[in-house]
């Protein structure tokens, strides 16, 4: 646990933690207002999203992809919102149709370009490339504290870890009005509260979160983390502040279990490969959400 | 090239995967017309994804003990294993804890896929691993269908369909009225099985063709479309498999037109594009219908309440009444009323105190159930000379008591 | 000419040149539609200051319908509301609105006192957390209507009648002068019941006013000193005296009236 972790997996392992609780944090507000499933519609629609700014701009660059998937998730947020309350569909339907109606056409997208000679494609976008984020300059421990080799770390860790102060801002800001529009949304428009507003400010910060997560770490455990950290939290607490709490914690738990699972358990039973860090880090939580669902405290509806 | 696509003479293969395609359809549009009606649109979603751990687990399986790990009908089987797993922990978790199903159906469908993935990573470590081509399953493909992979669909999407044509009337009573239809002795749990064991099949023999991603799309997108068509069930149903056949046959069609076209997601543009066509067009559910006559209603209102504030000698308070009036040349520019104003503002309070009165005398003797609103219609329209002479009647005699 | 209006011309006349300013609430012309089809036509209502006011009518006469809309939740095809001749946005801080209880999901991770802070929220602000005088006014609230020894428990674990009283509270703690409330008498409990009415009463005598959409018919007389009749549209509005009459009773329920009446006594 010398140079080599330092290296090779504290980078990963960080941008992975930053990823999980940034998804998490607004995860808590969204299933409230029964509206978790639009992580994993985000989720889907990135893909376009990112062919459509590599048909733009010609090159794999960061920049235009994420900005081109935050496109597309926010359109696609609209246009649920469109079809479900100007065609009266119910929202999970409305959901339904334009998520994969989008994912369709990135699919078409892609084959239609000619993207052989890059990384892109639809299982990278699904299970990102977690492991592959490290620190060449890092030569120990100390690295931690030298700035020329602090500057060498990947810069996902530096964008996931501002996405997540971002979001925690957001939450700590509108904690009020956020929580008054999960629990009464009619309510809070009687009070001035721009309920429209602020609802598309929380789906636009989880699609931000979601996109930043996506190309470090795949889609997978954006839908997991979105959903399954506050789900568990509200089956063991009762009140709103410690299930953000709890959420967080449990987020921060499965990414460092799950990572150990994925890249170092293989290894000591004998096996000489390792897994998928986010399929087996989602598949953490989701082992924390049944152990919830079974022994949790407040696992049942008072009513 | 289209052309000898559509009708079926590209070849033997190209006909066998346009059938193929377009009985999926079929099939996913019926069956998904159940799911939407009961407001379950996006339990398909955790089906497919929750078959992706059982696909891997049935291709360790079965390379484990020496088999082909490609064996359709195993790999078929493993997934549907995995997907029913997945759908009953959905409905544990909305039943038995206070998850809501949105919570249950996110959860399940990611830590599913998400294991999935991992067994994925598995299988590619191994030697056999690397030609497994399960990758395929995410996203369908039709390249190789074999005779007896058209056959398997055919039949067990024949079969499937047909229980849910059988069944249909105690669903469609379910799902308008749950608590009516238990009284009658049907089960809503049950029928809920049937529907969801009927999607579970589906999303399970289209995987190969459209791929777990998008067969939701089939499941999804075809009722929804259906539904802007017709009140009915029945039509709704009907009208669901024959946009699902279309966009299966359409969609097969046009990917074999040239290469770069993937099947699945032409299937799905296909099926989205006829959404589109609905959510314009339809008549009366239609948006464009639809605002139409909100526009011609909210004119409606605004002129009638309009005219009666100038039979009555009041100001009309809001401006939008007034643009529409004066629009028409009923009131000026400075608010006073015309000529022709006048004298349609006083058929429409004549027309308002006929109704109000016929309105009082048919509550009264309880012959109204509904509250309905008629003053926006004109009387003669509605009731016969005779009756309308005696609601004068009734008026002058009213108007004689008061004075 | 006269100064009164037809709304309706069964008898009932209200007046509509009243002065604006000394109305609590005014609606003109409202019409509210779900498509093209009326779920309000044509409201007109006035309640004066210091009133308590029932709103009355069969289901789907539109009674929730017309204090969503006067409250601007949801949108209006025509019509205009004035509170204090002012309009809503103008007087926000001045209006309470109690929606049905069954509105809201109470398996919410929030307590008693949770709740009814949430009344208190722009007044507070967005950092600052509840500071004791706002806990010391939230839990007086509370006991105005019989819930100070709840103030910390899990609002899902309340009875319909807690959760109602709960909601009252949230109204009380903005110290508002319009109160609007829909069914806060549904479903709940005889001790509910009347803690709620005394509150109710108590508002009025301070010349606060009070509008609450109510369903039974056989209190009507006891509780409130104004109604309105509506079925879509207006039939009826005054002193419950003067206007809570066997006619237009039947004219407002039609044949639902025999159901809407049991136990209906004497009326």
């Amino acid at each position: 646990m010398g140079s080599d972790f330092v290296a090779l997996s504290l980078p990963p392992l960080l941008i992975g933690l930053c990823a999980s609780m940034a998804c998490a944090l607004p995860g808590n507000f969204l299933i409230l207002r029964k509206q978790a499933l639009i992580g994993d519609a985000i989720s889907h629609v990135v893909l376009p999203g990112i062919v459509v700014a590599f048909l733009f701009t010609g090159q794999v660059s960061t920049w235009p992809m994420m900005i081109g998937a935050a496109g597309a998730a926010i359109l696609a947020v609209l246009l649920i919102e469109l079809i479900r309350r100007v065609g009266r569909i119910e929202s999970g339907a409305a959901m339904g149709v334009i998520f994969t109606s989008m994912f369709a056409a990135g699919v078409l997208l892609l084959e239609q370009s000619d993207t052989s000679q890059v990384h892109l494609d639809v299982e990278h976008a699904l299970f990102g490339n977690l492991e592959s984020l490290i620190w060449l300059d890092a030569e120990g421990w100390a690295s931690l504290f030298q700035i020329k080799a602090l500057a060498g770390l990947p810069v996902e860790l530096l964008r996931m870890a501002t996405v997540l102060l971002a979001v925690s801002a957001f939450v700590y800001i509108f904690w009020r009005p956020l929580a008054l529009i999960c629990f009464d949304e009619p309510y809070a428009r009687t009070r001035g509260i721009a309920a429209t507003a602020l609802g598309f400010a929380l789906v636009t910060l989880t699609a931000i979160a979601a996109v930043a997560a996506f190309d470090a770490v795949g889609s997978i455990i954006v839908i997991a983390m979105i959903i399954c950290p506050p789900a568990t939290a509200r089956l063991m607490v009762n009140s709103l502040r410690s299930q953000v709490i709890y959420s967080q914690v449990l987020a921060f738990m499965a990414t460092v279990l799950g990572y150990m699972f994925a890249g170092y358990v293989p290894l000591w039973l004998g096996f000489s490969n390792t897994l998928s860090a986010a399929g087996m880090i989602a598949s953490m939580s989701g082992v924390f959400l049944a152990c919830a669902a079974l022994f949790g405290p407040h696992r049942r509806r008072n009513i | 090239m289209l052309w000898s696509a559509l009708s079926l003479t590209l070849g033997y293969n190209a006909t066998l995967v346009t059938l193929g395609a377009t009985l999926l359809g079929i099939a996913t549009g019926i069956s998904g017309t159940f799911l939407y009606l009961r407001k379950n649109a996006l339990i398909s979603d955790a089906i497919s994804h929750a078959t992706l751990p059982g696909l891997g687990a049935a291709f360790l399986l079965m390379t484990g003990v020496g088999l082909d790990g490609r064996n359709l009908i195993g790999l078929l089987g493993g997934s549907a294993i995995s997907a029913a797993l997945g759908l009953m922990i959905v409905t544990w978790l909305t039943t038995k804890t206070r998850l809501s199903q949105d919570a249950a159906i996110g959860s399940v469908l990611s830590v599913f896929f998400a294991f999935g993935v991992v067994l994925l990573t598995v299988i590619q470590a191994l030697p056999a691993g690397r030609q497994a081509g399960l990758e395929t399953f995410l996203l369908g493909s039709t390249a190789g269908m074999l005779f007896n992979d058209a056959v398997l669909i055919l039949v067990l999407g024949a079969i499937t369909t047909s229980i849910l044509v059988l069944f249909r009337r105690p669903i469609i009573l379910v799902s308008f009225d749950s608590t009516y239809a238990q009284t009658l002795g049907i089960s809503p749990q049950k029928t809920d099985y049937l529907v969801l064991a009927v999607a579970l099949a589906v999303t399970v023999i289209g995987m190969k063709i459209a791929g777990l991603i998008l067969i939701v799309a089939l499941l999804i997108i075809a009722p929804v479309a259906a539904r802007f068509w017709s009140e009915k069930s029945d039509t709704i149903i009907l009208i669901s498999a024959i946009f699902g056949g279309l966009s299966g046959y359409l969609g097969t069609a046009i990917s074999a037109t040239a290469p770069g076209l993937p099947t699945g997601p032409i299937i799905v543009l296909c099926s989205f594009v006829l959404f589109l066509v609905s959510f314009l067009l339809a008549p009366r559910r239609g948006v464009l219908a639809a605002a139409r006559s909100f526009w011609v209603f909210q004119r409606t209102v605004h002129m009638t309440q309009g005219l009666l504030s100038i039979a009555q000698n009041q100001p009309i308070y809001e401006p939008k009444t007034k643009r529409i009036l004066q629009r028409r040349g009923f009131i000026r520019a400075d608010g006073v009323a015309t000529q022709a104003g006048r004298a349609l503002a006083a058929k429409t309070l004549l027309n308002e105190r006929r109704w109000s009165f016929w309105r009082n005398k048919m509550q009264q003797t309880g012959d109204l159930d509904e509250p309905i609103v008629y003053s926006l219609v004109s009387i003669e329209t509605k009731l016969t000379h005779d009756q309308i002479e005696s609601i004068d009647r009734g008026l002058s005699e009213e108007q004689q008591e008061r004075v | 000419m006269t100064n009164f209006a037809l709304i309706a011309d069964n008898g009932a006349f209200v007046e509509k040149n009243v002065d604006l300013e000394s109305a609590a609430l005014n609606i003109q012309g409202m019409t509210v539609s779900y498509g093209s089809d009326p779920a309000i036509y044509s409201v007109d209502f006035n309640v004066a200051i210091g009133t308590l006011t029932a709103i009355i009518g069969p289901n789907g006469a539109g009674k929730s319908t017309l204090l969503k809309a006067a409250m601007g939740i949801i949108p209006t095809v025509s019509g205009q509301v004035r509170f204090f001749g002012k309009p809503l946005s103008k007087m926000r801080h001045r209006i309470s609105y109690v929606p049905q209880r069954a509105s809201v999901d109470w398996d919410f991770p929030a307590t008693v006192k949770d709740v009814v802070l949430m009344g208190l929220y722009p007044s507070i602000g967005f950092f600052k957390r509840a500071r004791p005088v706002h806990l010391d006014h939230v839990h007086s609230c509370l006991r105005k209507v019989g819930m100070q020894d709840f103030s910390d428990r899990q609002i899902g674990q309340l009875s319909g009648g807690q959760q109602q009283r709960v909601f009252l509270a949230r109204a009380l703690v903005q110290k508002a002068d319009v109160y609007l409330l829909d069914e806060p008498l549904a479903g709940v409990d005889a001790a509910t019941e009347t803690a709620i009415i005394s509150v109710l009463k108590d508002l009025k005598k301070s010349e606060k006013t009070v509008i609450v959409v109510h369903h039974d018919l056989s209190t009507v007389k006891d509780y409130f000193d104004h109604v309105l009749f509506i079925n879509k549209s207006p039939i009826a509005q005054g002193r419950t005296a003067k206007i809570f009459t066997e006619e237009n009773l039947s004219i407002t329920y039609g044949g639902q009236l025999s159901a809407a009446k049991s136990g209906l006594a004497g009326a």
